[in-house]
């Protein structure tokens, strides 16, 4: 190829930039380093907001940058720059080596990197395939009219983010991969009130690899659905606290599993030591009803890729099967610290986080039961239809805002109610799981750990926990 | 290129594409930190970053923005023309404009700029702290979470009709979380955090001491049963309280609809007469402090709340306007311009009115839950609607013994809570996010595992 004899200065995203990598991650290696990583990306984003019948904001942004982790031993260096000429990303690997104190004479060997693995061929037309800021703007104000259903609902908003990142990914070990992503999300919130009374709703859709996706949006379904959501939370009672059997909804219920669960079986938590279940492996740590999932394959979801963060293809992990625990989520340092393979699941923000390893789509698989047999189980309890957010604690305790919940009183959902908290740890709550239903849907979202915020689908049927502390007033 | 010269090409860019009214907002930084894992280095960062937010004005005076982190010529222009795009879709309901302060003295109270210590010196420094900490008591096994940072950089504020800021300074961050186990118990956690404007400047010994003393306080627990309790905030926790709604003093969230409070709240009672809250972004405590806003309006003191009411609104350019009175230094720099506190100043108000000062943390023996470290925050508010649940750190004190509790939320409302204020200690503590004194409030829900 022409352009591999000329000798570029620079990054050129759409060109030939193997012979600077090669010479960058020779550098890296010749002043001792163990292994070389080079991720530069190149982004183009933008979004929209609509409030009431107005569009009030629309923010694109572009940017560029380099993160370079140099390894050796267990230890790494990371740096991360915007300059991505020879001259600045040299600096930045001499900056990496002189952190790790690198002295001894032991060279690894460099064969130079591998046959070029280009993921983006397909996807260059993405970028005139999105839909252009005034159709989002025209898709989002007829979204925010059809909230508008009664005078008891205040404030009205959609909105609509787009983040399209082309992404080149070197190392010493000869991966070369060039891949672009494309997200869009677009959400729906209100607010009611009536008195003293005051209620929200949200929803929120999300996609990847699919710039068709937001002309297909129902926003008709969706402005129902948050518009019905609010009205029913309006005049709820608070719940009363205690201890309870609960249903928990589809879709983004799974937050539950994923936020108290899925970061436990992360690498990085066995590296930290933060995890209960870390010599667990081929024991028994949940109900046997309870099968898990995470993968970075199904097409079209928000937490699926081409290509990892460090150049792996994902694949799919059966991370408890039977109740029973197969695998933890690894990426490069975890494989290195902690021997768990690598599953395609290094992931980072963007160029300025050094991947770690992430989630991707990560549900409960689907059981035997319809949601009508889970409620019809519980003489007394909740059932939590949407969930809010949540957090785990440095000792796995995990607490989550039920949006919108109900009580179930002799198997049959009653009055609606406010303010609950479900409250627990996965290793206590996990083994209570004790009905799947048959309903599996997945739902979007974005998860902010120690390699930054990143797009993943969190997932489940209806599932019955068979106790867990509901906090209320 | 440095932020004169950022000037000159954005004036020059926008010259050339017949822009007459710009501004931006630039920041470059260098970040330097460290992690460890018993005494080895586990991860070593650096990162050399620059962000610039361009907006423009087109001819019908609507507001167009772009964000980029590439500063070079073509970036600039590129950005230009992005907002100049944006702008066909600038808010027609609401218009923004310069703040009428941009170009007004701003009080820069003694820059503490220190030089970097270096990478080599941060690991060794986090190294010995984590070693301390481990051999502080035997029940301590790890630091799971641990790191020393420390940043250098610059902000910019500039406009097409000549105000140019400018504000550089250096912070350092030490973080130390230990887990302690002990045998047939559940594992505990807590720590510390310390600031300074230097890794030299940061109390590294207080931090080890603080991350170790509350471990070990929280070995000896105990669930609580599902009641209403008297509640001692400590000051972080009330602050974290108070941060989390805001939105209450928050002009835009009013505007928006997403607030508490609505134009005609200035003067309304929230709480007992003994509170006052000030928000004081210069406060001589403030590691984090800048002297101006995203719009370049100065950073200034201003009372919240005096004597329980409502006195006065955050606010930025636009909303400023919108309630006839002059921007407070609150702003960001966005398509539709966000407003936020800089660092909450909590006082007792000169007289106790009703207060029941025998209420003390420190010598009180009758029974309470202190509540040290509220977590879990973005879950567990809903700021529009007044409530919260929120796990916690904390203990049980009776008969002037305390447990550590071992796992529970606590419930209510904002509103409630500070008009059940029924002591405000005297002495105030400072924390990272501001000042506060430990906080007493009546009749609170709180839901354990007992």
């Amino acid at each position: 190829m022409l352009s591999s004899q000329i000798k570029s200065n620079e990054i050129v995203f759409g060109s030939c930039n193997k012979d600077l990598l090669e010479e960058i991650i020779f550098y890296g290696i010749g002043l001792g380093a163990d292994f070389v990583e080079i991720f530069i990306e190149n982004t183009d984003n933008s979004s929209v907001l609509a409030e009431e019948d107005f569009i009030t904001s629309v923010s694109p942004s572009f940017g560029r940058g380099a993160g370079i982790r140099i390894f050796k031993g267990k230890k790494d260096g990371f740096v991360s720059t915007n300059d991505l000429t020879k001259h600045g990303l040299m600096s930045s690997v001499s900056q990496a080596i002189e952190m790790l104190d690198i002295t001894d004479n032991k060279r690894e060997v460099f064969n130079g990197l591998n046959r070029h693995r280009d993921y983006s061929l397909s996807k260059k037309k993405w970028i005139n395939e999105v839909p252009s800021i005034h159709e989002i703007s025209e898709k989002l104000l007829v979204s925010t009219k059809s909230l508008k259903k009664n005078n008891k609902i205040i404030t009205r908003k959609g909105s609509y983010s787009r983040n399209l990142q082309e992404v080149i990914i070197a190392s010493s070990d000869g991966t070369y991969v060039s891949d672009i992503r494309l997200h869009q999300t677009v959400g729906l919130n209100v607010i009611a009130s009536d008195a003293q009374y005051r209620s929200s709703g949200s929803r929120r859709f999300g996609s990847s690899g699919m710039p068709n996706e937001f002309g297909l949006w129902d926003h008709e379904k969706a402005a129902n659905d948050v518009f019905e959501s609010s009205m029913n939370m309006l005049y709820a009672d608070y719940v009363d606290a205690g201890q309870m059997p609960v249903v928990l909804a589809n879709k983004f219920g799974g937050v539950i599993f994923h936020e108290a669960c899925g970061h436990l079986l992360e690498t990085t938590q066995i590296e930290r030591g933060t995890t209960p279940f870390e010599n667990k492996l081929n024991e028994k740590i949940a109900h046997e009803s309870v099968t898990a999932i995470d993968e970075g394959i199904s097409e079209g979801s928000f937490g699926s890729l081409s290509v990892d963060d460090e150049g792996m293809e994902p694949e799919k992990s059966v991370l408890i099967k039977d109740g029973i625990l197969k695998k933890f989520i690894s990426d490069r340092a975890g494989e290195l610290r902690t021997g768990h393979k690598r599953t395609g699941s290094g992931r980072r923000q963007n160029y300025s986080f050094a991947a770690a390893s992430r989630m991707r789509n990560t549900y409960i698989a689907k059981g035997e039961h319809s949601k009508e047999d889970l409620i019809n189980s519980i003489s007394e309890g909740l059932y939590c239809k949407s969930m809010g957010g949540g957090s785990v604690g440095a000792t796995g305790q995990f607490n989550f805002a039920v949006e919108e919940g109900y009580l179930i009183k002799n198997g049959k959902l009653t009055s609606p109610v406010k303010g609950a908290t479900l409250i627990g740890e996965a290793k206590e709550v996990m083994p209570k799981i004790s009905m799947c239903g048959n309903d599996l849907e997945l739902a979007p979202g974005f998860c902010g750990s120690i390699s930054g915020s990143v797009n993943v689908t969190v997932g489940q049927p209806h599932i019955k926990v068979d106790s867990i502390t509901v906090g209320g007033r | 290129m440095n932020s004169r010269e950022i000037t000159t090409q954005i004036s020059k860019a926008a010259d050339f594409l017949n822009l007459k009214k710009w501004d931006y907002g630039a920041s470059f930084s260098n970040d330097y930190s460290v992690q460890v894992d018993k005494g080895e280095a586990k991860q070593l960062k650096a990162s050399q970053k620059q962000i610039l937010t361009i907006r423009v004005w087109n001819q019908s005076n609507l507001v167009g923005i772009t964000t980029t982190s590439d500063i070079s010529e073509s970036g600039i222009k590129k950005a230009l023309k992005q907002a100049n795009i944006a702008s066909d879709f600038g808010n027609k309901n609401e218009s923004t404009e310069f703040s009428p302060l941009a170009k007004d003295p701003i009080k820069v109270k003694e820059v503490k700029k220190r030089n970097p210590v270096g990478i080599k010196k941060l690991l060794t420094v986090l190294r010995e702290a984590e070693v301390k900490l481990l051999e502080s008591h035997e029940s301590i096994k790890s630091v799971p979470y641990n790191g020393l940072s420390e940043s250098f950089f610059e902000r910019v504020y500039a406009n097409s009709e000549g105000a140019f800021r400018s504000y550089s300074k250096s912070q350092a961050a030490l973080y130390l979380y230990a887990r302690a186990e002990e045998k047939n118990k559940k594992p505990r956690s807590s720590g510390s955090v310390k600031l300074g404007y230097g890794a030299d400047d940061i109390d590294i010994e207080s931090c080890i001491k603080e991350a170790s003393n509350k471990t070990i306080s929280h070995l000896n627990y105990s669930s609580i049963k599902t009641d209403k309790y008297l509640i001692c905030f400590s000051p972080e926790s009330f602050l974290t309280i108070i941060n989390a709604f805001s939105s209450m003093f928050n002009a835009r969230s009013i505007i928006d609809g997403v607030s508490l409070s609505n134009k005609n709240s200035i003067g309304e009672k929230l709480s007992t007469e003994a509170l006052n809250i000030y928000d004081d972004g210069l406060h001589e405590k403030n590691i984090s402090s800048t002297p101006f806003d995203g719009e370049g309006t100065p950073t200034k003191r201003l009372c919240l709340i005096n004597r329980g009411r409502i006195e006065n609104f955050i606010h930025s350019e636009s909303t400023a306007r919108i309630f006839k009175t002059t921007p407070t230094g609150h702003a960001g720099l966005g398509s539709k311009v966000s407003v936020s506190p800089d660092w909450i100043v909590v006082e007792k108000s000169e007289e106790n009115f009703d207060l029941k000062t025998s209420l003390d943390h420190s010598t009180y023996e009758g029974e309470f839950v202190y509540i040290e470290e509220l977590n879990a925050i973005h879950a567990g508010v809903r700021a529009s609607q007044g409530s919260f649940s929120l796990p916690f750190d904390g203990w049980r004190y009776k008969n002037g013994n305390k447990i550590s509790i071992e796992s529970a939320t606590v419930a209510g409302d904002i509103k409630y809570l500070l008009n059940n204020i029924v002591n405000i200690e005297s002495s105030q503590e400072v924390t990272t996010s501001g000042i506060s004194p430990h906080i007493w409030v009546d009749e609170l829900s709180i839901t354990g595992d007992a």
